[in-house]
């Protein structure tokens, strides 16, 4: 006789996976990798490789040697973190510090927390933090992007537009005196400009970001919450005085700005549940960006804007619940 | 058409395989032996009033309420009570039952069995209501709660609209389409007799969109009575829940707890006004109910109308036999539905459905870990968090599951559906919906 | 440099009699005054707060004891399973009390019907919970009152002495039960009973709880107990009664004699620790309570432990 299988209800399952979600997630960085190759040439294709290797590596060896438990590889969590740590270096890293992030990334941020979907912190994030106080020279000496095609020349190192305007500020320029050095928004929409691999060109960025709201992986929340406190607040200093502060398009386009609203702070695992969560979570990262890019130490925030909301998430969770039926 | 209604919150789109939805409604022969389960609504189970050796007539009463949530229970066939024993139920329990060994098709003198259609009202509200309550009616939907006990609003309370339920959201189901393809008529009527004993002006007929020809339809027959109007709703799933159909068709959102009529809404399936319609107009109390046979492996997927305490074994036959691959039986639809464990199973008042899914559909994706992805919260229709009420209910937290509501779940699957890690969720919510229940019980009775 | 080190020490130093002396004034202002006892019988306790005895946690336990042994001069009703006779023997002496002796008791697995003798009829995809699938289905071997197999016992035990058998899906007790009865409150189909642990862990019961008349019961198991009564009529001491097909044997009654085990046609009664028969067909009636009777009717005096 047929031996039937009894199960509760539902006896359907929707064709989404974990799997699904995840090579979605690279197929979105396919445009950004492939400008970031462009830009930066066999460099950066070393970087990918060196990243993905000892990411994937590194997750297996804890799975199958630490934790004892079934190979998670294949689900794609682990190649994710590797092509967005590799986005986060820039492109002349020495080939060690890249598979001490890769470790620092996987081992540390996220494999400690009992692995995938456990994690508080983004592991890229996390790596791409912990090299850039481990290594802040190697961390910040940018080459400069000479596309392919102009052939293999001398890679020239030079900071970024973010780093140029913190230090001609300091200095006592202002905004004016500096815009010949900085890049035009054309060049910062195409990539035309210093940074790691996976600032530098806008449009690709944004490509990812569309085809990621069509496929929902994502939500508009955090990305345009975050987007728009950052446009609000710096063009509220902008119009006070904008020969001491960039404008709004400026900090848009420049530095992990489009990289964090798009790839890190919209990371599942470590984002709000709610959308209502979402939008504050967003708030948050534009706000801490703005102030860490204007009075703090580092040019640039939004890692440590990213890291320091992952850290309130579970508050977030506990405050902003969704609407319940029934319930007004 | 403009922008179709529909409920807000949450929501999925299952594929919806109505396979059988070009298939008219076949009869099913009279079977040689009918087991007529004594508990076949929700409330208290029915009381038999016959005995072994007993004659019966088709329509004859074998079992009475046996509490106020209850109902009767009428022979589906006519011949000789063989016992009254425990038979098999679809979840594998054996609870009473009456068996009857059929001899010929002997109707009761009182039902009208013509085909014709009486469409004039001439009974009162209380005459409507202790008819329908004769007749043993419940929910045909599936939630088998009777009738009679929705059409009497408790103290306090008026009804302001009727909800008539066409959506039929679960996917493979289509008994509900084909009989508003094949009896509008009588479901109008149904309609009409329910307004009246709820004395309510204005009914909704609600339908998806996916089903135009009985749009159509319907709103080719309502065009003469202009206190019935037909409401197309977008497709989702579950709109066929009574509180995203009230909010979906009049926005009103019933409050956690309680009762659509709370709302002043009172929801009835198109298969129960059909069932009043027979009640009411032609005497014949709810004998047999359309049942909807299918799956992607079955031969002819096909809507049958058959006697309760038909085996399903005789309805799948049908439908030209059990195919080879079969994994899993399903009572009901995929959605919410219960996996039947024997074909000894008979049909019972709450079958809308029997489902047949092949091996490979059947077992489910092994469990991953958990992504935080949220989608469980976006597609629940109640607003609740299912990914921490699971975890709340794995662990044994069951103050935190009361706390967060876990018994507003209306256990839709929804949740359990989306998970892209494939998380029993509804399994967890069950669990911790059947813990925290007996802990609230148990405060009750202190 | 040596004044700063003496400044640092005194400084601190000062700081620290400072709020030495505070604490004292404040500890003593505000000091409850508790039995002393209650900690003496806290020590005495198993200190496993298991729940078992209805308080939460030994310390609610030793207050209610102590309180209980003040104003009623008695410790009826409150018992710590898990301690047993020798905790209350102790507490008596603690309390100055008289305490009857209790009988220890063990969790009893009254289901055999593994994989072997209640073959899978479906099988069930969904989470390892017998509640969960208490409200589900009837089992996978179909009888809708047999163990479904997924462990809240074992879940429920807080001292590792429930264990699943793989090859049988059963679960099964170890001697590091204490009573506690919490694997009896997890059971959704009530399986487990607390009985009487026995003389050198011997015991005998009906391992079998459906109520089904014989045909149906050995249609989904073959080791059912079918309620023929043979073992009734066989028991001398009145300690079995029939009741819905379902032979029980009352373990306050029971003398061990193991006859009802021998008449019994679908071995649904389980002899527990007794050493293997011998093959006398003949002399069995005779033998084999004479030999018994002198080890089993000791415990058989104090029974007042049947909650």
């Amino acid at each position: 006789m047929n031996k039937f299988t009894v199960s509760g209800s539902p006896h359907i399952q929707g064709d989404d996976s974990t799997k699904k979600i995840m090579y979605g997630v690279v197929i979105a960085m396919i445009p950004t990798v492939l400008f970031s190759i462009y830009f930066f040439g066999v460099d950066a294709i070393r970087v990918f490789l060196l990243a993905i290797v000892a990411s994937l590596f590194f997750e297996w060896a804890i799975q199958k040697f630490l934790i004892k438990g079934p190979s998670t590889i294949n689900d794609g969590s682990a190649l994710v973190t590797a092509i967005l740590l590799a986005l986060n270096l820039p492109s002349n890293l020495p080939g060690w510090m890249v598979i001490i992030g890769a470790l620092v990334a996987i081992g540390m941020a996220k494999m400690s927390f009992g692995g995938l979907g456990k994690n508080v912190f983004n592991p890229a994030l996390v790596a791409r933090v912990f090299l850039l106080v481990s290594f802040p020279v190697q961390m910040t000496s940018w080459p400069k992007p000479a596309p392919i095609t102009d052939g293999l020349a001398d890679v020239i190192t030079g900071a970024t537009p973010l780093g140029i305007l913190k230090e001609g500020l300091d200095a006592g320029k202002t905004v004016s005196e500096l815009t010949p050095e900085l890049p035009t928004y054309t060049q910062g929409l195409m990539g035309e400009m210093g940074g790691s691999m996976g600032e530098v060109s806008a449009l690709a960025l944004l490509l990812g970001g569309v085809y990621m709201l069509w496929r929902k992986i994502i939500t508009w929340h955090i990305p345009v919450s975050m987007l728009l406190t950052v446009a609000i607040f710096s063009g509220i200093f902008w119009g006070i005085d904008p020969e001491h502060h960039a404008d709004p398009l400026f900090h848009m386009l420049t530095g992990g700005m489009l990289l964090g609203a798009i790839f890190m702070a919209t990371d599942m695992v470590t984002s709000p549940m709610t959308k209502s969560g979402q939008l504050v979570f967003g708030f948050g990262i534009g706000l801490l960006t703005i102030l860490i890019r204007m009075w703090g130490a580092y040019p640039e925030g939004v890692s440590f804007a990213i890291l320091l909301m992952n850290a309130t998430v579970p508050l977030i969770n506990k405050g902003f619940k969704p609407r319940r039926f029934g319930i007004n | 058409m403009g922008i179709l209604r529909t409920f807000a919150l949450g929501g999925i789109h299952p594929v919806e395989n109505k396979l059988s939805a070009n298939a008219p409604i076949e009869t099913v022969p009279v079977p040689k032996q009918a087991i007529v389960p004594l508990g076949q609504n929700l409330g208290a189970p029915s009381k038999p009033i016959v005995a072994k050796g007993d004659m019966v007539k088709v329509g004859q009463l074998l079992a009475e309420a046996g509490g106020f949530i209850s109902a009767n229970i009428h022979s589906p066939v006519s011949g000789k009570v063989l016992k009254i024993d425990n038979a098999i139920d679809g979840t594998g329990y054996k609870r009473p039952a009456i068996f009857i060994n059929v001899e010929g098709d002997e109707w009761d003198e009182s039902i009208d069995t013509s085909a014709d259609i009486v469409s004039e009202i001439t009974l009162s509200s209380k005459e409507i209501i202790d008819k329908i309550k004769d007749a043993g009616i419940v929910g045909m939907g599936g939630a088998t709660f009777p009738t009679h006990v929705k059409l009497m609003p408790p103290p306090g309370k008026t009804a302001e609209y009727l909800i008539i339920n066409g959506v039929e959201c679960e996917p493979y189901l289509t008994a509900d389409h084909r009989l508003m393809l094949e009896k509008g008529q009588e479901i109008i009527i149904g309609t009409k007799l329910m307004m009246k004993a709820l004395n309510v002006k204005k009914a909704f007929i609600g339908i998806e969109n996916n089903k135009p020809d009985a749009i159509n339809h319907i709103r080719e027959l309502v065009k003469a009575h202009d206190d019935i109007e037909v409401q197309v709703l977008k497709v989702q799933y579950p709109q066929g829940g009574e509180k995203q159909l009230i909010k979906a068709s009049v926005n009103r959102e019933v409050p956690s707890g309680k009762l659509p009529i709370e709302v002043g809404c009172v929801v009835q399936n198109v298969g129960t006004a059909f069932a009043v319609y027979e009640a009411v107009q032609k005497n014949k109390p709810l004998i047999e109910r359309v049942v909807t046979v299918t799956g992607k492996a079955v031969k002819r997927p096909s809507n049958l109308l058959a006697r309760i305490g038909t085996p399903i074994a005789a309805l799948i036959e049908m439908a030209e036999g059990l195919p080879e691959n079969t994994g899993k039986i399903i009572g009901g639809g995929p959605m919410m539905g219960k996996a039947i464990i024997s074909l000894e199973v008979t049909v019972v008042k709450g079958s809308s459905g029997i489902l047949m899914m092949k091996k490979e559909e059947s077992s489910r994706i092994v469990e991953g870990s958990c992504i935080r992805c949220s989608k469980c919260t976006y597609v629940c229709p109640m607003g609740l968090e299912p990914h921490l009420l699971s975890k709340a209910a794995k662990l044994g937290n069951y103050e935190m599951a009361e706390d967060e509501a876990i018994m507003d779940c209306m256990e839709c699957g929804s949740c359990h559906y989306a998970c892209p890690a494939s998380i029993p969720l509804l399994d967890y919510l069950r669990l911790g919906k059947l813990k925290v229940g007996q802990i609230i019980r148990n405060r009750n009775n202190k | 440099m040596d004044n700063i080190i003496i400044i640092a020490i005194s400084a601190l130093g000062g700081l620290g009699l400072i709020a030495a002396i505070i604490l004292y004034f404040i500890a003593n202002k505000f000091k409850v005054f508790e039995d002393p006892k209650i900690d003496e019988v806290e020590e005495a306790l198993p200190s496993a707060n298991c729940g078992g005895c209805g308080f939460p946690g030994c310390r609610a336990y030793a207050e209610a004891t102590v309180k209980a042994a003040k104003e009623k001069g008695s410790l009826e009703g409150l018992n710590c399973p898990v301690g047993g006779n020798d905790v209350a023997q102790e507490l008596g002496i603690i309390l100055g009390l008289e305490v009857e002796a209790t009988e220890p008791m063990i969790a009893v697995i009254r289901c055999n019907g593994s994989h072997a003798n209640s073959p899978e009829k479906v099988d069930y995809e969904g989470v390892t919970s017998c509640a969960f699938a208490h409200a589900l289905y009837s089992g996978e071997g179909g009888c809708m009152y047999g163990c479904l197999g997924l462990g809240d016992c074992v879940d429920a035990c807080d001292f590792d002495a429930i264990h699943m058998n793989p090859e049988t899906g059963l679960p099964e007790v170890n001697l590091k039960c204490t009573a506690c009865n919490a694997c009896v409150v997890a059971c959704p189909r009530d399986i487990i009973e607390l009985r009487k642990r026995g003389p050198k862990d011997k015991r005998i019961f009906v391992s079998c709880i459906n109520k089904e008349k014989g045909a149906p019961a050995k249609k989904n198991c073959v080791v059912a107990c079918i309620g023929c009564g043979k073992c009734e009529q066989v028991c001398k001491f009145d300690a079995i009664t029939i009741d819905s097909f379902l032979a029980y044997i009352d373990f306050s009654k029971c003398t061990l004699c193991r006859k009802c085990v021998e008449v019994c046609p679908t071995n649904s009664i389980h002899e527990i620790n007794f050493k293997p028969r011998k093959p006398k067909p003949e002399n069995q009636e005779v033998l084999p309570p004479s030999s018994e009777k002198a080890i089993t009717e000791k415990p058989v005096h104090h029974n007042h432990n049947k909650e």
